[in-house]
C-alpha cells in the first residue's frame, strides 16, 4: 500500500463576519497518497481556496476558522501546530501557488533573489551557492538564466507565473498546492505551464494538489479528481472513472455544461438554479434544489458518504434510499 | 470568405486597420482585417490575449475610430457617416461586455438600466408603454419580474449578464458584437447564457461577432470562426473545418494545446514556445516566424498575403498549402 501524505478528516471551516456565518467547507475527508496528485473541482464558491488556507495555516485571522476535523500531514496534526511551527512547514513542505498570480511576486526585488532568498531560508547558508541554484531553479522552468537579474514587470505573464512555479518548488516541498495556475493564462501559455507542472512532479516526486473550475486544465495532470460543491466533496475517484462515468447528479451536470472539444453538442444542458446561500445550512442535500433525479426523502436525509469500489459519492442514490434513475438514464 | 457568393452579407469589414500612438511607437492593435459575415450567422474570433480582438470589435462599432479601412453595416458604409446618421445606425449594432458589472452602472435599477436606451433613442412614448417594453425584455432574457427595483451588485454574475443582453436587445438590433460575455461566469451559469444567446438569435435573427478565448465555446457557438495574431487574421474557417485541420501553424498549435477532458495532450506534441510578440512596429514579415516551427527564410522577411485557399477558408502563411496540419 502506498504511504500517505495527507490525511484530512472531517474538515469543517467558517468564516465568522459581523451578522453571519459562512459555512465555507463542512466536513471534507480526503486523502493524499506520497507522490500522488488530486485535482479539486468546482465552481466558485464552492470552498476549494478556503480548503486549501486551512491546510496552509493562512486563513484571514480575525474570521477564518477551522471549527472541527483534523489535517493530518506525515502523521503530524497542522491544526494544533503554532504558527511557528506552522511557519516552518510552509515553504519547507508544503508550498502554495495563489490564485492570484500577479500579486504573489516583489515588484522590487530581481527574480533571481526572490528564488535566492527562499532557498537561504530552507538551508542554502551560502549566498553564491543560493545565486547558482536560483538559475538552475529559473532554467528548470524554462526561463534563461541570463535573466536572472531582471524584474517581474520585465516578464510577460506565463513567465511570472513560471517564477512563482519556481519559487513555490525552490525548497523542494513533498506537497504542492496550485490554486488555479493557469486560469489567468492563454491556452498555449497554460499548456506550457501544465506540461511543466508535470514534468516537475515526475521529477522531484512532489505530491499536488491542483485547484481548478477547468475540468480539462486538471484532467491533464491528475489521477484522482474531488468534486466540490457548496464546501462539500461530492464526489472522489480516478479521473478516467469520474469523468466517463460520474456517480453524482452535480458531476454529471457540470459535464453536461460544459461545450467539448471531442463531443458535438447541439444543446448545452446547464444545471438549473443557483449556488446556495452559504450562510444556510439547509437539512437534508445541499444540491436537491438543482437536482434533476431529487426525491422527497433529499430535503429531508442529509446524505452521507457511499463506498462504491475505490470510489466515493454524497448521494442518497447510492444509499438505496431512493432509486437510482441516473445509473438508468446513463446505461 | 463565403462560398455563397450570391449572398450579400449583413456586415462586411475590409482592410480595418486601427493604430494607437504609445511612447513607443505606432502600436498595430488591428492590421488589416477582412471578413464578412452572413445574417443570422456567429463569426468566432479567438487568439491569445492582447491580439486586436475587443479593438476590432469596437473599431466596427466605431466606438473608437478606425484608423482606416471600411465596414459595411446592410449596404452603407458606417466609417464614413457623420455622428447623427451614425447614431441611427448604432441602434442595430450593439456590443455586450465581459464584465457585465463593470459595464452596469451600480447606481441604477435593473428596470431603469435597461430602459435607459429605449429613452435616449425616444423608442416610447409615455411611461406605461416603458414598462411595458422593459417587462417584455426582462421577459426575453428570463429575468425574474421580481428583480426589476434591484441594483447589480445584489445579482448574480448570471442575471447581471441578462441585463446586459436585455439592454443590448432594446433597440432590436440586428447585429451584436459580443466581447467574452460568458468568460467571468460559472460554468453551469455559463451554460445557460449561451443557450439564451442562442436562442435569441433563433427567434430574431441576429448576427453575433463572439469575441472569446474559450476554444470549446467557441467551437460550440460559431459557424464560421477567424484566428487573431498580433492584429491580424491569420486563418478564417468555418468552425467544424478549423477543428478536424488547419492550414495555420499558429492555429494547429492553439488548438493542440486545449486541455481536452478526454484525453491528456499527446506528449511528444510540440508545444509552441515563448510568447506572442510586440504589437509595436512590427517589422515585414510574418509576425508568427519566430514561434512557427515551419519558419523558413522568405517567412522572415515578406508578409504572408491573407488568401482563400479552398471554398470557405483563407489563411496567412507562405507553406500553407504544403504543410499538412
Ligand atoms: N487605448 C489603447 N491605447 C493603446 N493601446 C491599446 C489601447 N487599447 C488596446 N491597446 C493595445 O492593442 C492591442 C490589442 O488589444 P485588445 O484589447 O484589442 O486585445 P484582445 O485581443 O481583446 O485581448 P484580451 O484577450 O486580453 O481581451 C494590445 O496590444 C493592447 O495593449
Ligand atoms: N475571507 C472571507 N470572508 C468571508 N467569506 C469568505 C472569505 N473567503 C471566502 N469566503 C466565502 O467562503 C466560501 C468559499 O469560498 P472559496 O474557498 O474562496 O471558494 P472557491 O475557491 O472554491 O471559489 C464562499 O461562499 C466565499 O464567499
Ligand atoms: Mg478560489
Ligand atoms: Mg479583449
Amino acid at each position: 500500500m502506498e504511504s500517505l501524505l495527507l490525511s484530512i478528516n472531517n474538515l469543517t471551516t467558517q468564516y465568522i463576519t459581523d451578522n453571519n456565518i459562512i459555512h465555507a467547507v463542512n466536513g471534507i475527508s480526503l486523502e493524499l497518497a506520497r507522490g500522488g496528485s488530486i485535482g479539486l473541482v468546482g465552481e466558485s464558491g464552492a470552498g476549494k481556496t478556503t480548503t486549501a488556507y486551512s491546510i496552509m495555516g493562512l486563513l484571514p485571522k480575525l474570521t477564518g476558522k477551522i471549527i472541527k476535523g483534523s489535517i493530518l500531514f506525515e502523521g503530524k496534526d497542522l491544526t494544533l501546530l503554532s504558527e511557528e511551527e506552522m511557519r516552518d512547514i510552509r515553504g519547507s513542505k508544503i508550498s502554495m501557488i495563489f490564485q492570484d498570480p500577479m500579486t504573489s511576486l516583489n515588484p522590487i526585488i530581481t527574480v533571481g533573489d526572490q528564488i535566492a532568498e527562499v532557498l537561504e531560508i530552507h538551508g542554502t547558508s551560502n549566498k553564491n551557492e543560493a545565486q547558482k541554484k536560483a538559475g538552475d531553479m529559473l532554467e528548470m522552468v524554462g526561463i534563461p538564466r541570463g535573466r536572472m537579474n531582471e524584474y517581474p514587470h520585465q516578464f510577460s505573464g506565463g513567465m511570472k507565473q513560471r517564477v512563482i512555479i519556481a519559487i513555490a518548488l525552490a525548497c523542494n516541498p513533498e506537497l504542492l498546492i496550485a490554486d488555479e495556475p493557469t486560469t489567468a493564462l492563454d491556452v498555449t501559455i497554460q499548456a506550457q505551464v501544465l506540461k511543466m507542472i508535470k514534468e516537475l512532479k515526475n521529477e522531484l516526486d512532489t505530491s499536488l494538489i491542483l485547484i481548478s473550475h477547468n475540468l480539462g486544465v486538471v484532467a491533464q495532470v491528475c489521477e484522482n479528481v474531488a468534486i466540490m460543491y457548496a464546501g462539500r466533496i461530492v464526489e472522489f475517484g480516478a479521473l478516467r472513472d469520474v469523468f466517463s462515468k460520474p456517480l453524482h447528479p452535480y458531476t454529471e451536470g457540470l459535464l453536461n455544461s460544459i461545450p467539448r472539444i471531442e463531443v458535438e453538442k447541439e444543446r448545452l444542458i446547464p444545471i438549473r438554479g443557483m449556488m446556495p446561500d452559504p450562510s444556510i445550512v439547509p437539512s437534508g442535500c445541499i444540491f436537491k434544489p438543482r437536482c434533476p433525479y431529487a426525491k422527497e426523502e433529499c430535503s429531508v436525509q442529509a446524505p452521507i458518504v457511499s463506498k462504491i469500489s475505490d470510489r466515493r459519492v454524497m448521494c442518497l442514490m447510492h444509499e438505496g434510499v431512493i432509486p437510482n434513475t441516473m445509473g438508468a438514464a446513463n446505461e | 470568405m463565403n462560398n455563397h457568393s450570391d449572398m450579400i452579407p449583413i456586415l462586411q469589414v475590409k482592410n480595418l486597420k486601427k493604430y494607437f500612438t504609445t511612447p513607443r511607437g505606432m502600436l498595430h492593435a488591428v492590421d488589416d482585417v477582412s471578413f464578412a459575415i452572413q445574417e443570422g450567422k456567429t463569426l468566432g474570433v479567438v487568439g491569445e490575449s492582447g491580439c486586436g480582438k475587443t479593438t476590432t470589435g469596437r473599431a466596427i462599432l466605431r466606438l473608437i475610430e478606425p484608423t482606416s479601412g471600411s465596414v459595411v453595416f446592410n449596404g452603407i458604409d458606417i466609417t464614413s457617416l457623420e455622428k447623427n446618421k451614425l447614431r441611427i445606425m448604432r441602434e442595430k449594432m450593439q456590443i455586450i461586455f465581459q464584465d457585465p458589472y463593470s459595464s452596469l452602472d451600480p447606481r441604477m435599477s435593473v428596470a431603469s438600466i435597461i430602459a435607459e436606451p429605449l429613452i435616449i433613442h425616444k423608442r416610447v412614448s409615455g411611461k406605461k408603454e416603458l414598462l411595458k417594453q422593459v417587462q417584455k425584455l426582462m421577459e426575453m432574457v428570463e429575468l425574474e419580474d421580481r428583480l426589476s427595483s434591484s441594483y447589480p451588485h445584489e445579482l448574480d454574475g448570471g442575471r447581471r449578464q441578462r441585463i446586459g443582453i436585455a439592454r443590448a436587445l432594446a433597440l432590436e438590433p440586428q447585429f451584436i458584437v459580443c466581447d467574452e460575455p460568458v468568460s467571468s461566469l460559472d460554468v453551469s451559469v455559463q451554460a445557460q447564457i449561451l443557450n439564451l444567446m442562442q436562442d435569441l438569435q433563433d427567434r430574431l435573427g441576429l448576427t453575433y461577432m463572439f469575441v472569446t478565448h474559450d476554444m470549446a465555446v467557441v467551437k460550440h457557438i460559431s459557424d464560421e470562426i477567424a484566428v487573431m495574431y498580433l492584429g491580424q487574421i491569420i486563418e478564417l474557417s468555418p468552425a467544424k473545418d478549423l477543428f478536424a485541420h488547419q492550414y495555420h501553424p499558429y492555429s494547429h498549435a492553439l488548438i493542440s494545446a486545449i486541455p481536452k477532458i478526454e484525453s491528456k495532450t499527446d506528449e511528444t506534441m510540440t508545444i509552441l514556445k515563448g510568447e506572442i510578440g510586440s504589437p509595436i512596429e512590427p517589422k515585414p514579415g510574418c509576425r508568427f516566424a519566430l514561434r512557427c516551427e515551419y519558419c523558413i527564410e522568405k517567412c522572415l522577411t515578406d508578409t504572408p498575403v491573407f488568401k482563400t485557399i479552398e471554398s470557405g477558408r483563407a489563411v496567412a502563411c507562405w507553406r500553407a498549402e504544403e504543410l499538412s496540419l
